[in-house]
């Protein structure tokens, strides 16, 4: 039993040496690809009016908080609005412009725009990607009679294009951000 | 430390003279049989005493002392073994070898024909014949020819063993003689093994088998490849598949070179690639792999001293489903509304995100000693490399960046001795060093699923056999083990509040940054286990065993640090630091009928978990990506009860009939409901045709019939889908129905000249055609299983 006592020192030992490596502490790593935050601006065709700003904004990703949504103003009947979609990494410092990699890789990504619950507006893309399909980080929306529902956005990647809608065009959602809306009198 | 062991080694082998007169004479015998062994050579442990037996198998030992002593007898053509055995005045002994070619690598110390790892559990198995013919699958694949093992499967590629309905951590993974430490946490990670390089894989349900461990609650599977005779030979085989669906196959190849001084050496390599599988109806794309091993292992196999070098790679690439890559709720209700998943592309070889991509280094070294009076004592250190790398589909930059990143290193240190107390009584103990060290890669632009830590264990075993008479053994076992666990975790600042930690662990913060949270948790665990058990032997085909086993699991990192998107699952997953071990008390018997033309064995069982670790769906979260169902890990009481039945007819010498059945049922105590992925009732049926006089022609008809899964939770959920107007249920819960495969195999064997022979087979799995899914493969939702499928294959053993 001499010999089971000295190997299991020797393997105490070990454990222990082991043990002594350094200990510096990992650094916090970034999502890079994480969008906390989208902002719609739509914007009276012709100038004039104020512009109307639609933003989501969702700090701590796939944390537990909920995204905090925020409609500056109501619709105006009757009016087209100009819409530019802007998407932001803010977990980053200074936050990044994640817009800018959506339109560079302009044919695997699509916004779709859906209009629900009784809205009376019509959507509109203004942007195209490289092959003359539908990309949508620009838009018009033309605001019909009065009432209120629902726009959402939703910004599919690898989506299949063309397409007639989220119905068929497949892909994973990036996005997807519904916001209630109203529309009124002039 | 070698030195050390060396001299410890060296300082044993004085003998010591006595004036001695006994005698000892007999035979040396093929078990199986009963003919004569000549040339087989008999060694007294702890003297220079040798003997070789003439062409009567007959031997004479001259010289001994009325005390007793450790025989050791080997033969070129069997596996050696050790007997114990009182000398006074003139005895006689018979000793009785198994004849094989080649032998494995641990030395029994009781006459059985095969190793049991565990007396009182039934030890089932699987024999190098099966293996061969499952050598372009997984080990998955052919630990599920065993009743009541199942696969929990992430497409068809990533099968994780489920043993009597557990699997991942709490299922021991043995290969060649080392514990795998290849973050087997994980659901979707199979492990990480060549099933070519195991000529023998043994399944214990259960955690009877402590030297592997005290936390097996599900069971311990040992895979080992055999040693090499003692003599001047040159030998190999290969073995060469194609498979139609996949339009793939494996190549594979071991050469052995032994010499009759015990020195031998064998290499081993495999090579594996496969396209985009398919269904009956379409193609499952991005489901290809292409999967490379090698393994070298050199023994000195000496009579009464192994020394043994053992090193493999496994590396594979395992592409995914691109239909199951989703981005949310709304993308799971189309993907599960769909009859066929959403992305069918044209037929490739090309592997592409999302995939795995895993490389797992073993090494090993083994010292292994007789020495008298004390057993066979063993020394090994292994060590272990495990590379995980995972691919999501990526935007930008970080294209091509892997979302996941782990690489763990394992060293372990084990002191085994395995000895007879007396000639009824022997002992199986050790002690267990090992230390861990995680490392997520900081630069995959994704926060770390598993933290950093660093991990120590100390374990010390005892198991005790006591043959209180010629068909009654009693086997009892001890085990304690300690861990400490040395962990860097980031929190998100919001979750960290949430659940309060800020309150309850205010300790271990280290920094605060912007959103999230340094933490050093140093967690501590102590585990006791223990087995005990009864085999009695009713008479020569009779034979009923009862196990006792008491298992405790530390949790492990994925349930205690889980916290973000999990995109495989399109689920948020988090887990809780607060967790404390989980104990398992499992009762199984066994009664079985052996060695006549009708065989059986039923094996009914109840496992009692106490902190039962599972994971169920909390709540919808809401993401700026839309809505994540939440999934919280939590412990609760389970209790687990089934049954697995085996049943075998041999009609006349050609004919045999086989069945199986299989029944577990999970019950969640605490909560009042059926526990998730409990495999549903199963039964196989198969019919074997053999003939030797034709060419060894075999020829077999399988049947398998899974039923559907009437016990489940409800997990289902709704959510709002905008272009709809409405919210839907997403049904994550509702178990496929039942289905029946049919699949064929066959074989002949053909003399190539005079030591080779070329074996041609022929087979087809899912013969019928059927279109079907599976309640345990986590891609049911998004595509159905495999469809018809041919195999051919030519193995040549030269």
């Amino acid at each position: 039993m001499k010999y089971f006592k000295i190997l299991s020192l020797i393997c105490l030992s070990f454990s222990l040496l082991t043990a002594c490596s350094g200990d510096d502490t990992p650094d916090p790593v970034n999502e890079e690809e994480v969008i906390t935050t989208m902002t719609v601006t739509l914007t009276p065709d012709g100038g004039g009016g104020t512009a109307i700003t639609l933003k989501s904004q969702d700090l701590d990703g796939d944390g537990p908080n909920a995204p905090i949504v925020t409609v500056s103003e109501d619709l105006l009947t009757g009016v087209t609005y100009n819409g530019v979609i802007v998407l932001l990494n803010e977990t980053e410092n200074p936050a990044v412009d994640i817009t800018v990699e959506v339109k560079a890789e302009d044919e695997e990504h699509q916004f779709f725009y859906t209009v629900g619950g009784g809205l009376d507006a019509t959507t509109a893309y203004t942007s195209f990607d490289g092959d003359g399909n539908n990309l949508g980080t620009e838009f018009t929306l033309t605001a019909g009679a009065v009432s209120e529902g629902t726009l959402t956005f939703t910004l599919r990647h690898e989506p299949t294009k063309p397409n007639t809608g989220l119905g068929d065009a497949g892909g994973e959602t990036d996005i997807a951000v519904t916001f209630n809306v109203e529309i009124e009198d002039l | 430390m070698r030195i050390v062991l060396i001299l410890l080694l060296a300082s044993s082998m004085l003998s010591y003279s006595q004036d001695c007169n006994s005698k000892l004479s007999g035979k040396v015998l093929d078990l199986h049989d009963g003919k004569p062994l000549a040339e087989a050579l008999l060694l007294v442990a702890g003297t220079n005493i040798t003997a070789e037996t003439d062409s009567n198998g007959r031997f004479t030992i001259n010289g001994l002392c009325d005390r007793s002593y450790s025989i050791q007898v080997a033969h070129p053509s069997c596996s050696t073994k050790i007997f114990s055995i009182d000398i006074n005045g003139t005895s006689t002994r018979n000793f009785k070898l198994e004849h094989h070619l080649e032998e494995f690598n641990e030395i029994t110390v009781t006459g059985k024909a095969f190793k049991e790892k565990s007396k009182t559990i039934n030890n089932a198995n699987i024999s190098r014949a099966e293996i061969e013919r499952l050598s372009s699958g997984s080990l998955g694949d052919a630990l599920s020819k065993i009743s009541g093992v199942s696969s929990l499967s992430t497409g068809n590629a990533i099968l994780k063993p489920l043993i009597n309905g557990l699997h991942s951590s709490r299922v021991v993974v043995v290969n060649n003689g080392v514990r795998m430490q290849d973050q087997e946490w994980g659901a979707e990670h199979a492990p990480n093994i060549d099933i070519n390089v195991a000529d023998n894989i043994i399944l214990i349900k259960g955690a009877g088998a402590l030297q592997y461990g005290g936390d097996a609650i599900g069971g311990v599977i040992i895979a080992e490849s055999a040693n090499a005779p003692v003599k001047d030979t040159l030998f190999g085989k290969t073995i060469l598949s194609g498979l139609s669906n996949g339009q793939g196959g494996t190549i594979t190849t071991r050469l052995t070179k032994s010499a009759k001084n015990g020195l031998s050496f064998a290499l081993q390599g495999t090579l594996k690639r496969f396209g985009d599988f398919e269904t009956p109806d379409y193609i499952l794309s991005n489901t290809g792999l292409f999967e490379r091993n090698a393994s070298v292992k050199v023994v000195l196999n000496k009579f009464n001293y192994t020394l043994e070098g053992y090193y493999s790679i496994f590396k594979n690439e395992i592409g995914i489903l691109r239909a199951s890559h989703l981005g949310g709720a709304q993308d799971q209700v189309s993907a599960i509304g769909s009859d066929r998943p959403l992305i069918v592309d044209p037929f490739t070889y090309d592997i592409n995100a999302p995939k795995q991509d895993v490389t797992h280094h073993l090494a090993r070294v083994k010292a292994s000693k007789l020495f008298d009076g004390l057993g066979k004592l063993s020394f090994q250190y292994d060590f272990q490399i495990n590379k995980r790398l995972e691919f999501d589909i990526r935007r930008g930059d970080d294209r091509d960046q892997a979302s996941l990143d782990l690489r763990l290193m394992t060293h372990s240190l084990n002191l085994d001795l395995a000895s007879d107390l007396s000639e009824s009584i022997s002992l199986k103990a050790g002690i267990l060093g090992r230390f861990q060290d995680n490392t997520a890669n900081p630069n995959t632009g994704v926060r770390r699923l598993i933290p950093d830590y660093k991990r120590y264990d100390l374990g010390i075993y005892g198991i005790i056999d006591y043959g209180v008479s010629n068909n009654l053994t009693l086997e009892f076992g001890g085990r304690f083990d300690f861990s400490h666990l040395d962990v860097f975790k980031f929190y998100r600042t919001s979750l960290w509040e949430l659940r309060n930690y800020d309150d309850l662990f205010p300790e271990i913060v280290v920094e605060e940054f912007d959103n999230q949270i340094l933490t050093n948790p140093k967690l501590n665990y102590n585990n006791a286990s223990a087995t005990a058990g009864i085999n009695y032997t009713i008479n020569d085909t009779y034979n009923l065993l009862f196990n006792y086993s008491l298992a405790s699991r530390a949790p492990n990192p994925s349930e205690l640090f889980s916290e973000g998107l999990h995109h495989s699952a399109s689920r948020i997953e988090i887990g809780d630091l607060r967790f404390t071990p989980e104990v398992g008390h499992k009762f199984g018997m066994t009664f079985k009928k052996e060695n006549s033309k009708f065989n059986f064995s039923i094996s009914p069982f109840i496992n009692f978990i106490n902190d039962f670790v599972l994971i169920e769906p909390t709540e919808v979260q809401q993401t700026i990506r839309g809505n994540f169902q939440v999934w919280e890990y939590r412990q609760t009481d389970a209790r687990l009860l089934g049954v697995d039945f085996d049943f075998s007819y041999d009609f006349t010498d050609h004919f045999n009939f086989a069945h199986q059945f299989s029944l577990v049922k999970g019950y969640d105590r605490t909560a009042d409901k059926p526990l998730i992925n409990m495999p549903p009732v199963e039964t196989k049926n198969e019919l074997v045709y053999k003939n030797k006089k034709i060419k060894n022609l075999r020829l077999a008809l399988q049947s398998q019939y899974v039923f559907r899964q009437n016990e489940f939770p409800n997990n289902n959920f709704e959510v709002f889908i905008p272009e709809l107007g409405s919210s839907e249920i997403v049904d994550v819960s509702t178990p496929p129905g039942a289905y029946h495969l049919l699949n064929f195999n066959s074989s002949l064997d053909f003399n190539v000249n005079k030591t080779s022979i070329l074996t041609i087979g022929l087979g087809v799995t899912n013969l019928l055609d059927t279109k079907y899914r599976n309640y345990l493969n986590r891609l049911r939702y998004y595509a159905d299983d495999l469809g018809r499928n041919f195999l051919i294959s030519l193995k040549l053993n030269y």
